[in-house]
């Protein structure tokens, strides 16, 4: 079902369109950083919006890396080939939402020592933060690539892309950032992390099999 | 809809039937392409797709690799419906569609290695099929690089590869200048000559002799 040849396609092709994941990153970064200057540099403020700009900013920094996903593979053809070949599509789907994860999902727990920098946040909070990223970004990976899987005919598919996906984000959104506010007034998160860990393991199990529909549905 | 054939094929027994689309029909943007349109394909045999701009020869195309349905009638594979015959017929189709399946940024062989992985091969000497296709010395340049009629060659390279026995192509010649049309008819020839069976449109008209040609003119209608 994993196939290496697919994933090393994937990371290839990663690494010869550089601005597809390079972009989401530094996106994710030049938010962070503009909050301190917009809000004011006041450490207790800081603390207190941390949570929740580090996850908004996580969130469309995915969003942005997922719109063309698909788009060239279904511009060419190579979607339709596996369609019709239909035996390998699903190891298809699974190696581009492990590139997708490993290009920007990644980077950002890599970058969450920074983050923690750039906001102020203490050592609880920064774990908490790192754990939270670990567990939500696959889940970010796999509903963007559904939202782009079922977008990726439309000419300008961007905006319809967000708004069939955010909402799904949203659950994502509420508990990680509640899981670091808990980490940084010194509660525990374990319940916050035992939830993001289920909805992880629901959509691993359920999406890659939408995805499959979604791009049958796309060539026919 | 008239379905010519050279009188050679009165001679030439039918093989086995791997193929029957039933009282096929396709309605694109309220306009019916095709209707009532039955067809059979019989291992060895060469069936031409012929008809105008639009007249739905790429439908008719999709419909019967599996990726379309038609909006009327049924494909039988082997004697039972596609839709129970699916992961069997699959596995014995090459369909190639007037999109390449190239990715620019990927080189030919990456191309190649990709697709086999796909359709579950093993690996082959890819060098020597792309020298063959006379794509030597450009077997790791970029496919975007490369020209329309040498991306088709990357494309059409997986018919010397694939094992399967039905091939669908459409508009195969399309870019390809005169030495590639002689050498993928070689090929088409040699696949028919091993019980293969080919399904294809195009507008150019074969130059080699293929004794099993059955023509199927698809008339434009409004």
């Amino acid at each position: 079902m994993v196939n290496m040849v697919f994933i090393q396609r994937e990371l290839r092709l990663l690494a010869r369109q550089k601005a597809d994941w390079l972009n989401p990153i530094l996106f994710f970064i030049i938010v962070l950083s503009l909050f301190p200057l917009g809000v004011g540099p006041e450490p207790n403020m800081l603390r207190i919006i941390a949570p929740g700009i580090v996850w908004i900013a996580a969130l469309l920094s995915v969003l942005l890396a997922s719109e063309r996903l698909f788009k060239d593979d279904y511009r060419n053809g190579v979607i339709e080939q596996l369609v019709a070949g239909r035996q390998s599509l699903l190891a298809f789907v699974l190696a581009k939402t492990l590139a997708n994860w490993l290009s920007t999902g990644l980077p950002l727990i890599l970058l969450s020592p920074v983050v923690a920098l750039l906001l102020g946040l203490q050592q609880p909070a920064l774990a908490a933060m790192a754990l939270t990223l670990l567990l939500g970004t696959p889940l970010l990976s796999l509903l963007s690539v559904l939202g782009s899987a079922l977008t990726m005919a439309a000419d300008k598919g961007g905006i319809l892309l967000a708004l069939l996906i955010l909402p799904l984000y949203i659950p994502l959104l509420i508990f990680a950032s509640s899981a670091i506010e808990a980490a940084s007034i010194g509660l525990g998160y374990q319940g916050q992390l035992a939830i993001l860990l289920a909805m992880l393991l629901l959509a691993l199990a359920l999406v890659p099999m939408a995805v499959t529909s979604a791009l049958r549905i796309n060539v026919s | 809809m008239n379905i010519t054939q050279p009188p050679a094929t009165d001679t030439a027994a039918p093989g086995l039937l791997l193929l029957r689309g039933e009282g096929l029909s396709c309605i694109r943007q309220d306009r019916v392409l095709f209707s009532q349109l039955s067809l059979q394909l019989h291992s060895g045999q060469l069936l031409q797709i012929l008809g105008k701009n639009g007249a739905g020869k790429s439908s008719l195309l999709r419909i019967l690799a599996g990726l379309a349905s038609p909006d009327d009638g049924q494909v039988f594979y082997q004697a039972k419906p596609l839709a129970q015959s699916l992961p069997a017929y699959c596995g014995n189709l090459c369909y190639i569609g007037h999109q390449s399946g190239v990715h620019e940024q990927l080189t030919a062989l990456e191309n190649l290695r990709f697709w086999r992985a796909a359709s579950g091969l093993n690996n082959a000497d890819d060098w020597a099929l792309l020298a063959q296709l006379g794509l030597a010395g450009l077997e790791d340049v970029p496919c975007r690089m490369l020209s329309a009629g040498q991306q088709r060659r990357v494309s059409l390279a997986r018919l010397w590869l694939t094992p399967a026995k039905i091939w669908i192509l459409d508009e195969p010649f399309t870019a390809l200048d005169q030495s590639a049309i002689v050498l993928l008819q070689q090929q088409m020839l040699d696949h028919l000559n091993q019980g293969g069976a080919i399904i294809l449109t195009s507008h150019q008209n074969l130059t080699l002799q293929f004794q099993s040609l059955v023509q199927l003119e698809l008339a434009y209608r409004w």
